[in-house]
């Protein structure tokens, strides 16, 4: 039995935001991987839970008419990495959610949830960090777009107001077409594992695959909040593919950009450590995946 | 707070009183008899819990009873036969030696019915990675991964001789 003070099964947005303006101590709950284990813990016990399980408008991924993606914040990590237009449009995405926890979390665990929780260390975070993904929450006062790079506020911080729902996630055309981009995450374990760190890399190549014409850094875990590098995507921008300074003066930036501590996974030395060589291996991966050749 | 909920389980429809604090575990042990069902870490680390969720392999610990409303739950015995003959899956654990204490092994089983009813070809690398949510602490998993490999193999080979 869990320690919890009421059960509420939302039958749709609104009435979800109804129940959590009406009660104090209720906090959302969907695929229910995190919230249970903190009310297992102690952490959350006695509280009140709203679960959005159960409506249909907050699963699924879809195509727009402006061919922009939109992704469920209730969608399962495997219904992501299953989903057709994912494996076409955002591959990356599909694999950074397969590394999460194991495969029976995978079904239940959703994408809302991982960003919601506000976790460093949350595997879809730097990758929608480095697509602009933008939320979509919905609450009291009504609809708002919050792109990723405003919605966390410190460890377990988001600008979420308890009584809102993240409806969806909105990732633009322009930030996925022609990109190409790979997820690495270190671990102890190649499975049920918490990022060590997590490093997200995308690029964009100029036609004859020899120049990157943009590219993007996105790490957990490596900073209070999944944070992205801007000034190092700024060195990286417009150098020759293969152009190994410019890979090293790529990395030396990014260092200056991130803000790791120690904690019982690991120490700030080691994270530092995978910082620079995880951006290294990323890239050079992203960039082969678009068709360029890096002599490493 | 008892509510009623209503869900096919192992083929069967039921309804129940439940409370609504109870995790799916809890219900298909104590209240429907289901005891393949294992009580193992209760955070959804371990996989002892395993069940099939409209098809889908999920940690039954994690998972509150209320979300079962409507949907299909099978358990371990559900895959028997009409005359109480083990499952194709439940044979090759047994022959391939998969089992040693027996805790690990009806989650394991329910993985591997969602696996095998892709009708995919796994190799033992990708197999690995499917049971990876499970801990046993007999095996040392390569016999559990022998038997996998065995079904794995028998059902895509049955599947694509039906085809052709």
């Amino acid at each position: 039995m869990f320690d919890i003070q009421s059960f509420y099964e939302a039958k749709s947005v609104e009435d979800a935001i109804r129940a959590l303006s009406q009660d104090e101590k209720a906090q959302v709950i969907s695929g229910g991987t995190d919230v249970l284990i903190r009310v297992r813990e102690g952490k959350d016990a006695g509280c009140s839970l709203v679960s959005i399980q159960k409506i249909p408008e907050l699963k699924g991924v879809e195509l727009t008419d402006s061919g922009d993606i939109k992704i469920g914040a209730a969608t399962a990590f495997s219904h992501i990495t299953n989903d057709p237009l994912i494996q076409k449009y955002l591959p990356m995405l599909g694999e950074a959610a397969d590394t999460v926890g194991g495969p029976q979390i995978r079904n239940v665990a959703t994408i809302g949830g991982n960003i919601c929780n506000g976790a460093t260390s949350a595997d879809s975070a730097s990758t929608m960090w480095t697509l602009d993904a933008e939320l979509v929450l919905e609450g009291p006062e009504g609809e708002r777009i919050v792109p990723i790079s405003q919605f966390y506020t410190g460890p377990g911080r988001t600008v979420r107001d308890r009584r809102e729902i993240c409806k969806y996630f909105l990732i633009r055309k322009e930030n996925f077409e022609g990109w190409h981009g790979v997820y690495k995450k270190y671990g102890k374990r190649r499975a049920m594992e918490i990022a060590t760190l997590g490093c997200a890399v995308r690029v964009k190549l100029s036609e004859d695959k020899t120049r990157i014409e943009d590219g993007r850094l996105g790490y957990g875990v490596a900073g209070p909040t999944p944070l992205r590098c801007r000034k190092a995507e700024a060195v990286l921008k417009g150098s020759r593919v293969g152009d190994m300074e410019a890979v090293e003066r790529f990395v030396e930036t990014a260092l200056t950009e991130v803000n790791p501590r120690s904690s019982w996974r690991a120490s700030k030395e080691f994270r530092i450590q995978l910082i620079g060589e995880l951006a290294r291996r990323a890239l050079k991966e992203a960039v082969e995946r678009g068709g360029g050749i890096m002599n490493a | 707070m008892l509510k009623i909920v209503h869900m096919t389980v192992n083929g069967t429809w039921r309804e129940l009183a439940v409370d609504e604090r109870e995790s799916l575990l809890d219900t298909l042990r104590n209240r429907l008899g289901l005891t393949s069902v294992k009580k193992g870490c209760e955070v959804g680390e371990c996989g002892a819990c395993t069940v099939l969720v409209d098809g889908e392999a999920v940690d039954s610990c994690i998972y509150l009873t209320m979300w079962a409303e409507g949907r299909s739950i099978m358990t371990v015995e559900g895959l028997k036969g009409p005359n109480g003959e083990l499952s194709p899956i439940q044979k090759a654990f047994v022959e391939e030696a998969a089992v040693q204490c027996g805790f690990c092994t009806p989650g394991l089983i329910m993985s591997a019915v969602e696996i095998v009813g892709t009708g995919k070809k796994y190799n033992r690398d990708e197999l690995r990675k499917l049971i990876s949510g499970h801990l046993c602490r007999c095996t040392g998993y390569e016999k559990i991964l022998d038997a996998m490999e065995r079904i794995v193999e028998e059902v895509y080979r049955t599947v694509n001789e039906e085809q052709t």
